[in-house]
């Protein structure tokens, strides 16, 4: 149970300043991830939050109690390191009791609570093993369950899956939103990995030069790139971006002249730049289509098949590359010449400050 | 030597390169093999057989005398008394490094102002050479009349004392302690470095603070290293001699003989060659049984 | 939420007195080569004086003293090169090429540095006495290799350890055999491993005094003997002695605070990094 608010919380060391001000609510029992390239400040963020790095500008509480100056075990947050950091001379049991050892509970309460987490995390049959005697896997979920044991308002997981196979990367991921239901706690998970952001976040957190660029769920990202820099960071492949100017418009979009390109159509209800605005267009691989005589000329550089989709890599007159997600059967071959237009409905626009232009908004079924 | 060596059980050197027999590696080894086989292993034989003759180069020629050498030896007083010293030396030395060395390691391990040069400082002794740390302890410190402590006791209404003629053990103890808390102090210092901070991080997320972090982290990690600075001064330490060359050379009377320094008296004082070889055999099986336990340690080590 | 700023004082304070308690005795040395024989045994001793090289000079214009430290740098360099040049190829076999009795070969080597010295003394010193080599640098040369070259193997093998056998492999299917192996790859990839290879054999042979007070008497004496020689009937040359052992001190300090982490290596066999 809790909820953690940061309010213009700062970051800074002697001539660096690596957290610029960040505002951000946590609710309850919310899977949070921070993402972000490397040296972007989500690791920081995170030990701030943790209590191993100082706050040095703004308030951060927990539950409505500012939270600041309160030293790390007593802040009720459990942390689960990179490297896991487990007590290489104790064994699974007693580095999962360590915690409770340190506040001076009970030792059959320490036993009770260390052998319910271990059945929770098929740890009950290697609790009198080291660390070293594990496997990766068996130590990533040691790391998790030295957190639970401790019953915590909420968890932080510092890159937790970064040294694992990517096999056992994507059941840890499923493994550990389940843990978050179950527990039924707040977690905040660190990654520069955006699949892994997307898939297991209730809500992503993009970070980049120490300022938070835009936050909301996987899907909101995706589908309303907040700026040029998030359009760009979320998404594998790539957002295709192209610069151009508006030429016309009306109250259902905009008609934008692109660089050494035709006119595409864009709509976006009520946007407010005029004509003579310098815009950046947006489109997604699976949202540029292969369109006879379409706007947009290249030639196909590359040809990708993936089996389930088709990616083709399209090198542009002016040297720049676009992905097109394809139909297997389109038969698109090296070298061929193609056109390319995008869904007006769903293309993004950025004006000359990076910011999107456009809200879309979208109904679930 | 060879019962430390085939006991050592379990290495395993990772093998890099499977075909990589095509290689004849003998003439690359050869060299070093054959100077250490004729450094060890030929002067041993040569002392084991030594070590059962009558043989003093001042009376020639040299006759078989069976165990007699070892008879004396063992019957002999000052053996058991230059073990004893040698003992007490050991002991006494490791003590000190262990408690000082530890203490110093962990306090040279925080952050704080000047940390590197304080660094250098505290090991620099390690780097006198023995004959040297002896001159400045045995005149510029512990002289009675001229020294400096002498002189500090004096200012505090003590009598000075004369370190080399009352205590002598104690005096070469404190300058061997000199030069080897240091050593552990770099080693240990090493090793706390090497103290993954995530680890450290995890415990303060855990609860454990200032002494508990000391006690359940820190201390534990230091086992290993401690128990390798042990054995290497341990070994080390048997072997003593210039210090007590330079300052006492043994005595007065036996007080400060050692067992190193009892076989150098034997052979190069008196030159009765077989009985300081005895005596020789004799240190070098317990420094055998010494290095059995670096040794398993070091080749635990190496399958990590 | 870190230590509180006066523990944190108060830890540097003790460590800065622990530090110059250690270092004191080496200052105190310092002190008193600068001062003239009068003023080394003053009582109440001089913290305060003019400074003289009076000693440094008497201490280096004897011409034992200047033989000595010409003794200590040939001996400690000529042992250093031959230990490095003998184990090089040897730590290179066995580094890149493990076979069956790669670890009896590495703890065998580890094994003859616990081996006494005092045991093995008397046929050292009678078979140099046999081929003429008491009191000679080659001979002492030759002591201080052998007793470095396994820390020197050891120590090669494992920064040796540290290089990626496929770099090896590579060259190996270009056809580029061992020898050529070792100068054009081994020898540049491993260049600061070696050097602090190098430094700790100079260190320990330039310290090193069992073998040179033993077997050596006017003629190829290091420091180590000459000072330890100082020692008796001359006495009372406080200021001369501390000059000539800071001299004598001086080179190592440098060396060793140069390198202080990777000598750990070393001095452990590898046991602590």
């Amino acid at each position: 149970m809790a909820k953690l608010v940061l309010e213009k919380v700062e970051k800074r060391y002697e001539g660096f300043h690596a957290i610029k001000g960040v505002d951000l609510a946590i609710d309850d029992r919310e899977f949070v991830v921070f993402v972000g390239p490397s040296g972007c400040g989500k690791t920081t963020l995170l030990r701030m939050i943790a209590g191993l790095e100082e706050i040095t500008g703004g308030d951060f509480s927990i539950d409505g109690v500012r939270a600041n100056d309160i030293p790390p075990d007593k802040r009720g947050l459990a942390m689960v390191f990179q490297t896991y950091a487990l007590y290489p001379h104790m064994t699974v049991a007693e580095n999962m009791g360590f915690a409770l050892k340190m506040a001076k509970v009970p030792k059959a309460e320490i036993v009770a609570k260390v052998s319910q987490a271990a059945a929770m995390l098929q740890l009950d049959k290697v609790l009198d093993r080291r660390p070293k005697a594990l496997s990766g896997g068996q130590r990533q979920r040691v790391a998790i369950g030295r957190a639970i044991v401790r019953n915590p308002k909420g968890f932080l997981f510092d890159e937790p899956l970064s040294n694992l196979d990517a096999a056992l990367r994507v059941q840890m991921r499923t493994e550990l939103v389940k843990l978050n239901k179950e527990l039924q706690t707040t977690m905040i998970y660190v990654t520069h990995d955006q699949i892994e952001a997307m898939t297991m976040a209730d809500r992503i957190v993009v970070l980049n030069g120490g300022i938070v660029e835009q936050v909301g769920s996987p899907l909101e990202l995706y589908n309303n790139p907040a700026n040029l820099f998030v359009a760009g960071f979320i998404g594998s492949p790539k957002m295709n971006l192209l610069d151009g100017e508006i030429v016309a418009r009306d109250d259902h979009g905009a008609q934008v002249a692109l660089a050494d390109a035709g006119v595409v159509t864009i709509a976006a209800d009520g946007i407010e730049a005029g004509p003579g605005t310098r815009v950046t267009v947006g489109m997604r691989p699976e949202h540029t289509m292969l369109a006879e005589s379409g706007p947009i000329g290249g030639v196909a550089d590359f040809v990708e098949h993936l089996g389930n989709e088709t990616l083709v890599y399209v090198k542009r007159p002016n040297g720049g590359m676009m992905i097109v997600k394809a139909d297997e059967l389109a038969g698109i071959r090296m070298g061929d010449p193609v056109t390319m237009a995008p869904r007006t409905d769903r293309a993004s626009l950025f004006g000359p400050d990076g910011r999107a232009l456009i809200r879309r908004t979208f109904h679930l079924h | 030597m060879s019962e430390a060596i085939t006991k050592t059980g379990g290495l395993r050197v990772t093998g890099r390169s499977r075909g990589s027999r095509q290689v004849n590696t003998l003439p690359l080894l050869l060299p070093a093999v054959a100077l250490l086989l004729l450094w060890s292993v030929l002067p041993l034989l040569r002392t084991l057989f030594y070590s059962f003759e009558h043989y003093n180069l001042m009376s020639p020629p040299a006759v078989l005398n069976g165990g007699l050498n070892y008879r004396y030896l063992f019957t002999d007083v000052s053996t058991w008394v230059a073990i004893e010293n040698s003992v007490i030396l050991v002991v006494g030395v490791l003590f000190a490094s262990i408690v000082f060395g530890t203490l110093i390691a962990l306090l040279l391990n925080n952050d704080f102002p000047g940390r590197n040069v304080a660094r250098l400082m505290a090991i620099a002794p390690f780097f006198v050479m023995s004959p040297v740390a002896a001159l400045i302890w045995k005149n510029l410190l512990l002289d009675p009349v001229s020294g400096l402590f002498g002189w500090l006791m004096m200012l505090v209404g003590l009598r000075p004392i004369a370190w080399f003629s009352t205590d002598p053990m104690t005096a070469v103890i404190i300058i061997y302690s000199w030069r080897w808390i240091p050593f552990a102090t770099l080693i240990l210092l090493t090793a706390l470095q090497s103290l993954d901070t995530d680890q450290l991080e995890a415990a303060r997320m855990d609860g454990a603070h200032g002494f508990a972090r000391l006690r359940y982290i820190v201390l534990p990690h230091l086992g290993r290293p401690i128990a390798i600075v042990i054995m290497l001064e341990s070994i080390f330490l048997l072997s003593a001699f210039a210090v007590i060359y330079t300052t006492t050379n043994g005595g007065p009377g036996d007080a400060t003989t050692t067992l190193t320094y009892l076989i150098f008296i034997k052979a190069l004082n008196d030159f009765s060659i077989g009985s300081a070889s005895a005596a020789g055999v004799f240190a070098i099986v317990l420094a055998n049984i010494l290095a059995f336990f670096l040794i398993r340690a070091v080749s635990k080590n190496l399958q990590r | 939420m870190k230590p509180s700023i006066s523990s944190r004082v108060i830890f540097g304070v003790l460590a800065w007195i622990a530090a110059l308690v250690m270092f004191f005795p080496i200052l105190w040395m310092l002190i008193t080569a600068f001062k003239t024989e009068g003023q080394a045994i003053a009582i109440p001793p001089l913290l305060i004086f003019p400074p003289t090289f009076e000693s440094f000079l008497a201490a280096t214009n004897n011409a034992g003293y200047i033989l000595f430290a010409i003794n200590s740098v040939v001996v400690s360099i000529g042992s250093t090169v031959l230990a490095i040049a003998i184990a090089f190829p040897a730590a290179y076999a066995l580094a890149f090429f493990p076979g069956k009795r790669t670890e009896f070969t590495l703890m065998w080597m580890l094994s003859t540095k616990m081996l006494p010295a005092v045991g093995v003394l008397m046929p050292i010193y009678l078979g140099l006495k046999e081929a003429g080599l008491l009191d000679t640098r080659i001979g002492l040369v030759g002591i201080d290799t052998l007793m470095n070259l396994p820390i020197v193997v050891w120590m090669l093998y494992s920064f040796f350890k540290e290089i990626p056998g496929e770099i090896l492999e590579a060259a190996r299917v270009d056809g580029i055999g061992p020898r050529k192996q070792m100068v054009h790859l081994l020898l540049p990839l491993s260049g600061p491993g070696i050097a602090s290879t190098a430094l700790l054999s100079v260190i320990l042979s330039w310290n090193e005094a069992f073998w040179s007070i033993n077997v050596t008497a006017s003629r190829a004496g290091t420091l180590a003997a000459y000072i330890a020689r100082f020692s008796a009937p001359e006495g009372l040359f406080w200021a001369k002695l501390s000059a000539a052992s800071v001299l004598a001190v001086a080179p190592i300090l440098v060396f060793g605070s140069l390198t202080q982490r990777r000598l750990v290596r070393g001095l452990t066999f590898g046991a602590v990094k």
